[in-house]
């Protein structure tokens, strides 16, 4: 089970003087359970990249098997594709049209053919695995704030029970709680379901204390793909092509660089901090 | 998808026709609309066909590109050729049911079919050679002489750029929440006439919504930077003639006068005048 990219490149406005290469030959396998870091400069393609992965765009070359089946094949079915692959857009807000957040939350599993049984239960298991509490569900979705909104634009997609989720910068815009909070509750999710998760940020900050796997990208190409330890090693790099590592990096490497023994490849500030006071009293 | 729709956009290149001034442009735009209608014959729109060939060659917007922003009126032109076949009285060709299809039926039919293709060619012409910024710039100066008669024209074409502006914008916008709804199961194409209109609501609630907040968002910003229309306003680029425009404009004269002398003479083919 697993999503398998094969030499994917996208070129859009292909007819016209300025064609943009937005995919560059992608090559990338997303196995079955994984958490994922798509990571890149803004314009880097990664919008592009993510809905190619439930059949939304077609590559200009190149195949893609979901389960080992090619979905660009005539007889490939794309709707229960885009089941099996929920995708959430760049701020998913944008497409709330219901009078309330339940009925809004019910559209995708509705469009499914389920009975409404089923559905009315997929949805309320998603808007609790969000986080949004049952005094909100009769509200209209347009009177929630921004982070709520957010929580029940992905519940929406949640709702339909896919096997992959794919989340495009799902914490623009937000403040540090409520991105805090976002991300925790999708770690959280990925825990408890065992789905796998692709999370689409700019910022390694984001991603580093959550995903097993970054996948770098530039200019339409994958530059790194490696867990986080080793890709933030190439710090120097990143920060070439408008990235940064986590400030945690770039600290352990100064206090290396200064003379106080660390390891380096730590990425969360929790690791950070015991290799400091370990570090420390080795010292003594 | 909706990118496909090519009728009134933009179309970046260098050429020397998006180098000509605006004003040039809506005029020469009208005098060719006009042209069309000043011949009888199909000598004329040989002329028209011709001066139109050589601006798409001279504007390097490929011909693929401008054909594809055809394809919308292609419904009005089918219309147009058969209302003009079947109901055209005249010398009568050929005849089965109820229908007669007459020599003059045929002639109009092309004629019409003609005229409608070229006129709107000419057109998409303009605005794909010229920004919307630049357009209503033109669109302001040539109609500046009715601010005498207290025509709103700097009102009028502010309205007409803003609105430009943002079809492209709400086009992009509709093409993501369309995939956003298909992405969750929505499905836009199949089903009867009655399914497919309610399939529009989880696009058109999210689209006005948005055209809304935008407006809104852009009506603050005008008047944040203390925008309060016409009087006094100065323009950082404003519109200057230049020697190829004086050349255009001389281009148009003889263009006009091609298609009026020549418009008057017809070939016989098929025992009618062309
Ligand atoms: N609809 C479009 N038409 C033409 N070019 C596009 C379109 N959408 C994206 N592009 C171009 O494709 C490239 C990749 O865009 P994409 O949206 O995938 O980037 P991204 O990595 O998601 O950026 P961001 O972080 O800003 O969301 C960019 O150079 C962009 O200009
Ligand atoms: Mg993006």
């Amino acid at each position: 089970m697993s999503i398998i990219l094969d030499h994917v490149s996208y070129v859009y406005d292909a007819d016209t003087n300025m064609p943009v290469k937005a995919l560059d030959d992608v090559n990338l396998v997303i196995n079955d359970g994984e958490f994922i870091g798509l990571i890149g400069h803004t314009g880097s393609g990664k919008s592009t990249l993510v809905q190619h992965l439930n059949g939304l765009m077609k590559a200009t070359s190149g195949t893609i098997y979901y389960n080992g089946e090619d979905i660009y094949d005539n007889d490939y079915n794309k709707k229960e594709l885009r089941s099996k692959v929920g995708l959430v857009f760049q701020y998913p807000e944008h497409q709330l049209f219901e009078v309330d957040v339940f009925t809004d939350v019910c559209f995708g599993p509705k469009n499914l053919g389920w009975d409404d049984k089923k559905v009315q239960l997929k949805a309320y298991e998603a808007l609790k695995m969000v986080g949004i509490e049952d005094e909100y569900f009769y509200q209209s979705p347009f009177d929630l704030s921004g982070g709520q909104k957010r929580r029940v634009a992905i519940a929406g997609v949640l709702a339909m029970s896919p096997e992959v989720l794919v989340l495009d910068e799902p914490t623009a815009g937000l403040d540090p709680k409520g991105r805090d909070e976002l991300l925790n509750k999708i770690s959280e999710l990925r825990r408890t379901t065992g789905m796998t998760v692709v999370l689409v940020s700019h910022s390694m900050e984001d991603v580093a204390n959550y995903v097993d796997r970054i996948v770098v990208m530039n200019k339409g190409r994958i530059m790194y793909d490696d867990v986080p330890s080793e890709v933030f090693k190439n710090y120097k790099e990143l920060e070439e092509v408008g990235l940064a590592a986590p400030q945690v990096t770039y600290i352990m490497h100064a206090l290396n660089d200064a003379g106080l023994k660390v390891d380096c490849d730590v990425t969360t500030i929790n690791e950070a901090a015991n290799e400091i006071v370990k570090a420390l009293k080795g010292r003594k | 998808m909706l990118r496909d729709i090519t009728l009134g956009q933009y179309y970046q290149s260098d050429s020397v026709i998006h180098r000509l001034d605006p004003r040039v442009k809506l005029l020469g735009t009208v005098a060719f609309v006009v042209s069309l209608f000043l011949s009888d014959y199909f000598l004329g729109y040989l002329v028209a066909i011709l001066f139109l060939a050589i601006c798409v060659e001279l504007s390097t917007v490929p011909f693929k590109f401008i054909v594809k922003g055809m394809k919308t009126i292609v419904f009005l032109l089918i219309i147009t050729v058969v209302c003009n076949l079947l109901f055209t009285t005249g010398t009568t060709v050929v005849s089965f049911w109820k229908v007669t299809i007459t020599v003059e039926g045929i002639r109009m039919a092309f004629m019409m079919a003609l005229r409608l293709s070229l006129l709107i060619l000419g057109s998409s012409i303009m605005t794909l050679t010229t920004t919307p910024n630049n357009l209503t710039d033109g669109m302001e100066s040539v109609m500046s002489p009715l601010k005498k008669i207290r025509v709103p024209v700097h009102e009028i074409s502010m309205m007409m750029s803003i609105a430009l502006r943002f079809i492209p914008i709400l086009l992009e916008e509709t093409d993501k929440i369309m995939k956003a709804q298909i992405a969750r199961g929505a499905d836009f194409e199949t089903g009867g006439l009655i399914k497919r209109a309610k399939a529009l609501i989880p696009l058109l609630v999210p689209l006005f919504i948005s055209a809304f907040r935008r407006a809104n968002d852009l009506a603050l910003a005008m008047e944040a930077r203390c925008y309060r229309g016409g009087e006094h306003r100065t323009k950082m680029k404003p519109l200057k003639y230049r020697k190829r425009d004086g050349i255009a404009y001389g281009i148009l004269v003889i263009y006009i006068a091609a298609v009026i002398i020549v418009g008057k003479f017809g070939i016989p083919v098929g025992g009618f005048v062309w």
